[in-house]
């Protein structure tokens, strides 16, 4: 008979193996269902994963994974801080669309101008309006004890509809012949997010969630604030007699993570998408919870885990083209993915041993 | 302009409009009940939705349909009580798993769904009850699917006020270490309890695409499953204030439907916010009030329960 038996610690070997025994188990359940589905197992994990960097098409392929990694590491680094804190925000989506909104509205109320502040003033806003949206269900929270998880959640859809509003209403092109969407940031240069070094994908986004990964990296290990993270999380108690300030750590998680999603979706709107549409909205809050846990909560580890979610959607539209593999197929398999990994970390957190059963008699005797 | 929304109508679309909300919620109050955080709901309900849509439109059968889905849901949610009881990982990360997981997968089966009619969900015969003035059009004019809703309802709280085995669910919520000192078995009735939530939120589930919408789209479920979750919180855990509070969020689908439809001057996005607001409004009143708040709340809920011997 298994028997779990709790470390004191938890493993720091099976800590860093998890996500790559994870990533393992998710190719070969990954590759039974393409197999259900009629498609060639080996295949289709061959176009998901070596493709998109080593495949015919890797040319155009490999800047697309900057353009992807950027807003997951950005928004997930953000959702790391309070998830080590306990502190669950999944309404990173929400936030993501109203820093696209806020920056974009900012940007396009100065339309036509060539002044090079414009660009700055855009990504405090991006940052501010994503801040504000994590705010409700902080300060709820605060106030009066309502849980974070449903109240950020909700405010996903409310803010997808208020997206739906500003590109029929408010932010809807003038010269647009009446169709919904916003300007087009792309004939709009002092607004525009470009490519910084041509043919690598790389944009301020993608500045932005390295200079997170560096900032969070010192914020956990060198700083008094990454302590106090990490004490809540792990010991509320020990955290309110050491003088943690729940109010402040709340705030500060949640008032983070939005801003950085806020962020991501400012880079977004300005780059890669274009502009507000009814579909902007595409998941990378949702999947950049996946990450979060993939990298282990840790900055370096969410660089890498979002490096590799990047893959994930290249490969899957890479796929879409060439094996006709549906588009929902990706997003099943990252679900599998953070299945997976929560399994295998009963490794991290338990030793397992093997009890006879003549031993476990002798024990309840 | 009010005027034009007939209040018998009103009462019998809500109904409608609850169900999916209601059975889905009642199903988590037993999971929390026992102890068991499940976020997984949307999850399990937009697998549910089609699930029972494909069973019914290959099978013709409604029925074959809504058993389907209950399969299906509650196959779902032993994933998540593997990984949760015997694994012993994190309930909420878990559960967003299943959550994630479950879009991915209903959109992935039904890939070839996409525009076909479902058979039809005939309505109940009351014979000439269904006449009555009034009541008749309200109250005895729906497909069974309500009624079975409402008698779940019914039986979850006879279950856990009148039944041993309620009592015991009940003692394995409150604390999981005093249930497993006095010889239950918490980890088999948690499995249950969570198998149970899964069966009723693809009952949910299978209800929107069958019955409410009827057809399927993905994500369709588009946060119903949330609302459950908070539903249970807003009824603090109670099986009949279940009923009332899915009652009042059908009621505020419907209405807003319905002043979009009379074409009031708000723009639509802003009334099809109405729901997820008021679900946030709901959430902060009932929570604002913390001792009834904790009152009911299942002292074990979403802790990780490791028998040490």
């Amino acid at each position: 008979m298994l028997k779990l038996e709790r470390r004191p610690a938890p493993s720091r070997l099976w800590t860093a193996a998890t996500p790559v025994l994870a990533v393992i188990a998710t190719m070969i359940a990954g590759g039974l269902l393409f197999a259900a589905l009629g498609k060639a197992p080996v295949e289709a994990i061959r176009t998901i994963f070596w493709d998109p960097l080593f495949g015919e098409f890797a040319s155009y392929s490999r800047p697309q994974l900057l353009v992807k990694a950027g807003p997951l590491i950005l928004i997930a680094i953000g959702l790391s801080l309070g998830f080590k804190a306990q502190v669950w925000n999944i309404g990173a989506e929400g936030q993501y669309m109203m820093g696209a909104l806020f920056g974009a509205a900012t940007g396009l109320a100065f339309y036509p101008t060539d002044s090079v502040l414009l660009f700055p003033a855009m990504v405090v806003m991006g940052a501010f309006g994503g801040f504000l949206w994590a705010m409700i269900p902080a300060v709820l929270k605060l106030r009066f004890g309502t849980s974070e998880i449903l109240v950020s959640l909700m405010l996903v859809y409310v803010a997808q509809h208020i997206m739906s509003a500003a590109s029929f209403g408010m932010l809807r092109n003038p010269e647009g012949m009446g169709f919904p969407g916003s300007r087009n940031f792309q004939h709009y240069p002092a607004a525009f997010n470009s490519e910084l070094i041509a043919g690598t994908g790389m944009h301020w986004g993608g500045v932005a969630a390295l200079g997170a990964v560096v900032a969070a990296y010192v914020l956990l290990t060198r700083h008094i604030l990454g302590f106090h993270i990490r004490v809540a999380g792990e010991a509320p108690r020990a955290a309110r007699f050491a003088g943690v300030s729940p109010v402040l750590l709340t705030s500060i998680c949640l008032g983070t993570s939005g801003a950085l999603a806020g962020l991501a979706g400012l880079f977004e709107v300005t780059g890669p998408a274009g502009q507000i549409t009814t579909d902007f909205a595409s998941g990378y809050g949702f999947t950049a919870i996946i990450v979060a846990f993939l990298g282990r909560l840790h900055p370096v580890g969410i660089l890498l885990a979002g490096l590799l979610m990047a893959l994930t959607y290249i490969g899957g539209e890479l796929a879409q083209l060439t094996l006709n593999l549906p588009s929902a197929a990706v997003q099943a398999f990252q679900g599998m993915l953070l299945f997976f990994l929560l399994a295998f970390d009963v490794l991290a957190n338990f030793r397992i041993r093997l009890v006879g059963s003549k031993s476990v008699k002798g024990a309840g005797a | 302009m009010m005027g034009s929304i007939d209040p018998i109508l009103l009462i019998a679309s809500l109904m409608v409009a609850s169900t999916p909300i209601l059975l889905a919620a009642i199903g988590e109050l037993v999971v929390e009940k026992a102890g068991v955080l499940n976020l997984g709901v949307e999850g399990m309900m937009i697998v549910g939705a089609i699930a029972g849509f494909a069973m019914a439109v290959e099978s013709g059968s409604p029925l074959m349909g809504f058993l389907g889905a209950a399969v299906a849901g509650a196959a779902l949610s032993l994933i998540f009580a593997f990984l949760t009881q015997v694994l012993l990982s994190n309930q909420v990360a878990t559960g967003l798993a299943l959550t994630l997981f479950g879009i991915g997968f209903s959109a992935l089966i039904g890939q070839g769904y996409t525009g076909v009619r479902p058979p039809p969900t005939p309505k109940m015969d009351f014979g000439p009850l269904s006449d009555i003035p009034v009541i008749g059009p309200m109250l005895l004019r729906h497909d069974p699917m309500v009624y079975v809703s409402i008698l779940i309802i019914a039986a979850v709280w006879a279950f856990l006020k009148f039944t041993r085995a309620g009592l015991v669910l009940r003692a394995v919520g409150e604390s999981h270490d005093a249930a497993h000192a006095l010889g239950y078995k918490v980890v088999r009735l948690r499995v249950l309890a969570i198998a149970f939530g899964g069966a009723c939120a693809g009952l949910g589930g299978a209800y929107l695409s069958l019955v409410r919408v009827p057809q399927w789209t993905e994500g369709m479920t588009a946060g119903a499953g949330w609302i459950a979750l908070a539903i249970v919180v807003f009824a603090s855990w109670r099986p009949w204030r279940v009923l009332a509070g899915a009652y009042l969020f059908g009621g505020v689908t419907v209405l807003q439907l319905n002043l979009q439809a009379a074409g009031v001057a708000i723009p639509v996005q802003y009334l099809s916010m109405a729901p997820y607001l008021i679900t946030i409004l709901v959430l902060v009143l009932i929570s604002a009030d913390r001792r009834r708040a904790a009152q009911n709340a299942p002292a074990s809920l979403g802790r990780v329960f490791h028998a040490s011997s």
